[in-house]
């Protein structure tokens, strides 16, 4: 078996009645990595999931999960994955040991190994006190780390997280992300997506930026970064008198691609090397007898990330009225 | 807070070398033994399951009785065969809104996900169903033979009209199924389920004789699979003198023809629609 990517799509095209939801998606996953899907509401991550996840057939494209093909090979893959889709898929009148193991019998293990693992499970997930009550009774956060359990019992090779963390509460999503880095650090294959760019940004070995069924930018965290410019160091200056000098000594540190506002009093400009050149320029400043008001290190959010690209994106061609309003409130 | 530290669990490996058809059973016993733990625990299912067709006995045999006559017999012997048909007929709509309800949990989803048999989840289903009627159904004959009702013939004919109506309930299970997955939501499954089951149950020969209908109606009544099977009951049990022995055995072979003819329709379409099926 030749497994180049533990996922790979190149072209995934799906339609529903008018609506496009995969315009032509291409992404791949490298095995032991997690690529976070980011995009607003409605730009075909759940689609792309469920393709993958053989729930759905394209209407267009190739895609391979763990070698095998979405289309010919549904069975090979259904016994090499995980899901835990959108919605948390677990049977509420059943206790959380009954539900595991009746996935795990599902997955055909035999009842005595599905039970086992449904214990195993069951401790790693701080489950075992709620284990013999029904998931009715389970907050949020229960729910979800079930939910997420029920889609390690085989300990799939590639697994599929549809949103795990949406309606979750911080703390509760804290902990699923505590989950989720430990599982990437152990060498599973994840494919997450999310619409919260901090969560992209905390899990995620690559990203890929999806709207309107197509990725529009993919890379690392930084290297997202970077095509909105990479961190700034802005300064503010007590007296009006300083700002020159103060410019000086940023200009030194920093590069001489310094803006200057002196309306603010403020003063900006790249910087490679984030915290130490701070760390510098307070010295400095100090030295030189410069009161400053303000200053901070501005990291680039996956928020400015998407904003400058599905911004862009907006003159070129109509954005679809989802990703409006997402990057309205993301603004 | 969960401290979770190392994930690296057992890999299981799963059983091999079983053939499909094996997978087929024993998964569909694995989701059967679900549907019934949630009859089970669910305290309005209960209510469904065993109070209300309770009530509906007393109702029609107290309320109803007086009024309406029945040639040649008792109204409490020809209700009960028209009652037990219109509860595993009214219980089949239950398959519909449990099959749209895992569907709107992301249930349906994760089955479909799993290497499993792909008729199980409906079969498992189907089967759940049709042990929770049949429980309906033998509840429902005590509280009858409490009030009177008194089929007679030999066991080997009332065994078979229960056999007939199971068969029945099953075959509704698998339309109802089928409005399950098309519709997707609860509430759709509750109004689609019961919309066409009310016509066929009321305009049957389930609670009164068709030929006190309009003749429109007669003849949509009379062919109705509700009343074939109501009449076949009737004959099984020795109920109502008017049928002949003749007519017994037609309303038999009309039912199992229903019977089959459904299932042979349902069970397919409904697999089908299963595997292509997701949530919203
Ligand atoms: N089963 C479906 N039927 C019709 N339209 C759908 C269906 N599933 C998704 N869509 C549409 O496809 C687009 C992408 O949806 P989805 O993949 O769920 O996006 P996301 O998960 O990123 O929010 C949306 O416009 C959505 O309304
Ligand atoms: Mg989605």
């Amino acid at each position: 078996m030749v497994v180049d990517h533990a996922v790979h799509a190149e072209g995934l095209v799906k339609n529903f009645g008018r609506v496009r939801a995969l315009d032509g998606l291409n992404l791949h996953v490298d095995e032991g990595s997690l690529l976070a899907l980011l995009g607003p509401n409605g730009a075909g991550k759940t689609t792309a999931v469920r393709i993958f996840t053989t729930l759905l057939k394209p209407d267009g494209g190739q895609a391979r999960v763990a070698g095998f093909d979405v289309v010919k090979e549904p069975d090979r893959i259904k016994a090499h994955i995980g899901l835990a889709g959108q919605t948390v898929a677990i049977d509420e009148f059943m206790t959380g040991q009954e539900n595991l193991e009746m996935i795990g019998r599902l997955y055909h293990l035999s009842g005595k190994d599905a039970k086992r693992r449904s214990l195993e499970l069951l401790v790693q997930f701080d489950l075992t006190d709620a284990a013999n009550r029904s998931a009715k009774t389970y907050s949020g956060g229960m729910r979800r780390r079930l939910d997420l359990a029920a889609s390690l019992v085989i300990l799939p090779p590639v697994l599929f997280l549809d949103e795990p963390t949406t309606g979750l509460d911080p703390r509760s999503r804290r902990q699923m992300w505590g989950i989720i880095s430990t599982l990437v650090a152990e060498g599973s294959t994840i494919l997450l997506t999310t619409q919260y760019l901090e969560e992209a940004d905390e899990l995620a070995n690559r990203i890929a930026v999806v709207d309107a069924g197509r990725v529009i930018a993919e890379g690392t965290s930084d290297e997202l970064k970077q095509r909105v410019g990479g961190d700034r160091i802005e300064v503010a200056v007590a007296r009006d008198g300083d700002l020159g000098r103060a410019a000086e000594v940023a200009r030194r540190q920093l590069s001489s691609d310094v803006s200057i506002d002196s309306h603010q009093r403020r003063l900006s400009g790249p910087s490679r090397d984030g915290t130490r050149q701070l760390a510098s320029l307070v010295r400095e400043f100090d030295a030189a007898g410069i009161e400053i008001t303000d200053l901070q290190l501005h990291r680039p959010s996956l928020d400015d990330v998407f904003l400058t690209l599905t911004g862009r994106q907006a003159e070129e061609e109509k954005t679809s009225e989802p990703s409006r309003r997402w990057a309205r409130r993301a603004s | 807070m969960a401290s979770v530290t190392a994930l690296a669990g057992t890999r299981y490996r799963p059983i091999s070398g079983r053939p499909a058809f094996v997978w087929a059973l024993l998964d569909a016993m694995v989701l059967a033994r679900r549907s019934i733990l949630e009859t089970i625990r669910v305290p309005e299912l209960i209510v469904f399951v065993a109070i209300q067709p309770i009530m509906f006995v007393l109702l029609f045999r107290y309320v109803f009785g007086g009024a309406i006559q029945v040639p040649g017999g008792q109204y409490v012997n020809f209700l009960m065969p028209g009652i037990f048909v219109q509860t595993v007929a009214f219980g089949g709509v239950t398959t519909g809104i449990s099959l749209a309800q895992d569907m709107q949990r992301g249930l349906i989803d994760r089955f479909r996900s799993l290497p499993m048999s792909s008729s199980a989840v409906l079969t498992g289903r189907t089967v759940a169903d049709l042990a929770r009627n049949l429980f309906t159904v033998v509840i429902m004959l005590i509280v009858g033979f409490l009030v009177g009702f008194r089929p007679g013939g030999i066991p080997f004919e009332f065994l078979l009209g229960i056999l007939v109506l199971m068969g029945f309930s099953f075959a509704f299970s698998w339309i109802s199924a089928f409005v399950g997955l098309m519709v997707r939501s609860v509430e759709a499954a509750q109004s689609f389920g019961f919309i066409w089951i009310f016509p066929l149950t009321f305009a049957s020969s389930a609670f009164v004789p068709v030929a006190t209908m309009p003749s429109w109606l007669q003849a949509f009544a009379r062919h109705n699979p509700v009343s074939v099977l109501a009449d076949a009951l009737r004959g099984l049990f020795h109920v109502n003198p008017a049928l002949t022995a003749a007519d017994t055995r037609w309303a038999l072979i009309q039912s199992v023809a229903w019977i089959l003819g459904i299932l042979l329709v349902f069970i397919p379409i409904s697999v089908l629609r299963y595997r292509r099926t997701t949530a919203r």
